[in-house]
């Protein structure tokens, strides 16, 4: 009896120990925009990978506000246990020390990266008549105060608007510059000719650059995108110091135990070798990380010199 | 004759049987969840929007649409039923819509927003499909300059839809318009009135606001005097409206259509303005404008019927720029993408059968709702005869739960607990909180088109003067406002006499 009874309790310790492989429970990636953007997509796509290469359900929770650092924030506060993810992005774990004063997370001290999703290029685009065959015609006008060139960008903190504001000071020149709630609303008025130019993300301009009702002069990447192949880049153009973009990678709070930190950087770099889920990212317009740069060390190295990038070029704006 | 073929094309897409059941469904839970008190269409799209992701992209989009038009519907319903317009355009449909309840006739009220809509939407869906593109020119005339000139002639019409005084109306848009300047700062993006509140940095939320001032306050009102309430709701009356009230709103569902229609087409969602100048403008037409308040059935027909037509036609700049003019367009536009479909100026000539299927299933969606929802009429009515004491704590709950969902933050329940407060003193003061929504919706837009317009003008004011669309709004404004302050002055100055 004695025995039966500590086989027992010795088959309950040992399946405590092992029976809860990590994750046995849903797991909540915190997205800090709204539903819809291209960091919420970002997320829903890997996340549906996570959630058949690791069994359970990886479910977006988007908590908007304050340019992402609210749940940010919120993230950063929780429970380290890999059940709480983040997906972070330029503007939350690299703009965002210089443009919130009150920032309650350190984007380089309190988290556990954990690796690098996906980079989406910046486009410069101008409306479709806009006086300009060219990048270096079109650098010439915003250089020129007479001129009067009009800029548009989506909110302070948005990625349109630390995008151009590094373009602006590249250049130094200075726009006139009218700020809008969101890309949507900005780009009805350089389709509709109110503004000359603004800087975002391709994901949110490829169609109507397609389409003609916009021009793009430059993508700042180091290669053409397969989805705008006509569209040279700032090196082609002429501005090869213009290399920017909003970039999203996963993290976790700080403090996250090894192996759940070694399994979600393992899973990660399988979605982005994954052809489904490639193809999606790649058909936004995405840059997909090499291996070198999906690693948390690679992710932890770019938060630390975005921070120091952004930092004075954001400052000197305000 | 074209048209008749791309709409054939979009009937065949939209009438399959996977597609007509997806806008069944998407219909039906967009009006369960949407009857939730607090959760409009928008949450309702990002809750449901999961449920999308293993359909094609034409049927995700037919079923998004209608959680779309559900959400909305149900939202009217919690307006009409308990006072809880969780999204702008149903805080004018509380106004009547509620009063009519409280008389017994809340199955009126139903039917008749259901009709309107329905007729509203079948208008809307054929002027889409046959001059939406034409259309698009018109909302990219709209700039900064001139959009500000649309906003100051809403706030004309806040002061038409007020029931009282002229001044406590001009008190309560101003109170709105000091409510939407609360949060970071466009240009600078510094904090605002926030009171170092790190919550309040993005704003008040406006179904924060609502159901505070609307939907809480009449709790509290109600819990004071319970008896009166009871009595009210012992009476369910008809459920569907006679054919002498369904006479009555025809013509203004005829206008509000037109109104809705236009409005819809906007960029900066133009859309809200609708149910607001539609019930104006009916207020103005009527022989006996003292019945609107008190549950006139011209007051819920017109800004539903609105309502829905804009709802629609915002539709056209997605359809045809790619373009979102409005939160829940934005949705859209996720959705798709999500998809691998990014909306395009290209969507109608690349993808046919999905453009022209979403238009159909605009229609098809209209009519699933109508056949929904009359049915369910009876159901919601019977669901006043619950006893008070169960049903407001039931409200209460669902309130939070709904309130949490806009942004999965607690603070907003807080703050709408904080807005309950404040609409019971406003009950107290005989302030109505309709011109004061209609100030804070209207504020936000107003203060970002002014300031890019004058960013653009690089300060000049004469840009509201020298762009011709802009200077006639704004002189229609200023004619909208003198008519409807004129009686009052006049009013108070015959008394002056007679004294």
């Amino acid at each position: 009896m004695k025995r039966i009874l500590s086989l027992f309790v010795l088959s309950l310790l040992a399946s405590a120990a092992v029976a809860q492989p990590y994750p046995s429970r849903p797991v909540t990636i915190i997205v800090p925009f709204a539903a819809g953007g291209p960091t919420d997509i970002i997320a829903r796509i890997s996340g549906e990978y996570f959630s058949k290469a690791l069994g359970q359900q990886f479910v977006v929770e988007n908590v908007a506000g304050a340019g992402g650092t609210t749940g940010i924030t919120r993230g950063a506060q929780s429970k380290p246990d890999g059940y709480t993810l983040m997906m972070g992005h330029m503007g939350t774990h690299g703009a965002a020390p210089a443009l919130y004063a009150n920032l309650k997370y350190d984007p380089a001290k309190d988290f556990t990266p954990i690796g690098l999703v996906a980079g989406t290029p910046i486009l410069i685009v101008a409306r479709k008549d806009f006086p300009a065959a060219n990048l270096k015609e079109f650098i010439a006008k915003v250089k020129d105060p007479a001129a009067k060139v009009k800029q548009a960008h989506a909110g302070v903190g948005s990625v349109s608007y630390t995008t151009c504001t590094l373009l602006t000071s590249q250049l130094g020149a200075k726009s006139i510059v009218a700020a809008y709630r969101g890309t949507g609303p900005a780009l009805n008025d350089l389709v509709g000719g109110q503004v000359d130019y603004m800087c975002d993300q391709i994901v949110n301009l490829v169609e109507q650059v397609r389409g003609g009702s916009i021009r793009a002069y430059a993508i700042a990447t180091p290669e053409r995108s397969p989805a705008l192949p006509d569209v040279p880049t700032t090196k082609e153009a002429g501005l090869p110091q213009y290399q920017v973009s909003a970039w999203n990678a996963l993290f976790a709070p700080k403090g996250l135990p090894n192996d759940v930190h070694q399994k979600l950087a393992e899973t990660l770099s399988k979605a982005l070798d994954d052809a489904a889920t490639r193809k999606r990212l790649l058909d936004l317009g995405s840059v997909i990380p090499d291996q070198a740069g999906r690693s948390p060390q690679a992710l932890q190295k770019l938060v630390e010199s975005e921070v120091a990038r952004w930092n004075p070029i954001l400052k000197a704006a305000q | 004759m074209e048209l008749l073929a791309n709409l054939a094309l979009g009937f065949t897409t939209a009438l399959s049987p996977t597609n007509l059941l997806l806008a069944f469904v998407g219909c039906l839970v967009g009006t369960l969840v949407g009857v939730l008190p607090g959760v409009g269409p928008i949450a309702t799209i990002a809750m449901l929007m999961p449920l999308t992701l293993k359909v094609d992209p034409t049927g995700a989009l037919i079923m998004l649409a209608g959680i779309y038009y559900g959400a909305q519907y149900g939202g009217s319903t919690t307006a009409i039923l308990v006072n809880m317009p969780g999204e702008v355009t149903a805080v004018v449909t509380a106004i009547d819509g509620h009063e009519m309840a409280k008389q017994g006739r809340a199955g009126t009220a139903l039917g008749v927003a259901a009709l309107g809509s329905f007729f509203a939407g079948t208008v809307a869906t054929l002027v889409i499909a046959a001059i939406g593109a034409p259309l698009t020119r018109l909302a990219l005339l709209f700039g900064p300059a001139e959009y500000f000139g649309l906003m100051v002639f809403g706030l004309g019409l806040a002061v038409v839809l007020a029931r009282g005084s002229v001044l406590k109306a001009v008190i309560m848009v101003v109170l709105g318009l000091l409510l939407a300047t609360v949060g970071t700062d466009l240009e600078t993006g510094q904090d605002r009135l926030t009171l170092g509140i790190a919550e309040l940095s993005d704003g008040v939320d406006f179904a924060v606001l609502a159901m505070g001032v609307f939907g809480i306050a009449e709790i509290l009102r109600n819990l004071e005097n319970p008896e009166s309430r009871n009595v009210a709701i012992a009476q369910i009356g008809r459920l569907l409206p006679s054919r002498e009230e369904l006479r009555r709103c025809f013509a203004p569902v005829l206008r509000a259509t037109g109104i809705g229609s236009v409005l819809g087409i906007l960029p900066g969602n133009g859309a809200v303005l609708g149910p607001f100048a539609s019930y104006a403008l009916e207020k103005k037409l009527a022989k006996d404008p003292s019945r609107f308040g008190r549950g006139a059935i011209e007051g819920v027909a017109g800004p539903e019927s609105a309502n829905n037509a804009g709802a629609q036609t915002s539709f056209i700049p997605l359809l045809t720029l790619g373009i979102p003019p409005n939160a829940v367009m934005a949705l859209m536009v996720g959705a798709m993408t999500i998809h691998g479909l990014i909306p395009g100026p290209q969507v109608m000539t690349k993808h046919p059968s999905l453009f022209w299927g979403m238009i159909a299933s605009m229609w098809i969606g209209n009519l699933l709702l109508l056949i929904i929802n009359l049915p369910l009429i009876g159901l919601w009515v019977r669901l006043l005869k619950v006893p008070y004491r169960l049903m407001f704590t039931t409200i209460l709950l669902f309130c939070a739960i709904g309130i949490y969902s806009i942004n999965n933050n607690p603070y907003d329940v807080y703050f709408t607990a904080f807005f309950g407060l404040a609409g019971y003193v406003f009950i107290k003061l005989g302030l109505e909180p309709a011109p004061m929504l209609l100030g804070f919706v209207l504020g936000k837009l107003m203060e970002e088109k002014l300031r890019q317009a004058l960013a653009l003008s690089e300060g000049s004011f004469m840009t509201f003067v020298e762009r011709p669309v802009a200077a006639t709004l704004l002189a229609l404004a200023a004619a909208v406002m003198l008519v409807a302050v004129l009686p009052a002055v006049s009013r108070s100055r015959q008394k002056a006499f007679q004294e």
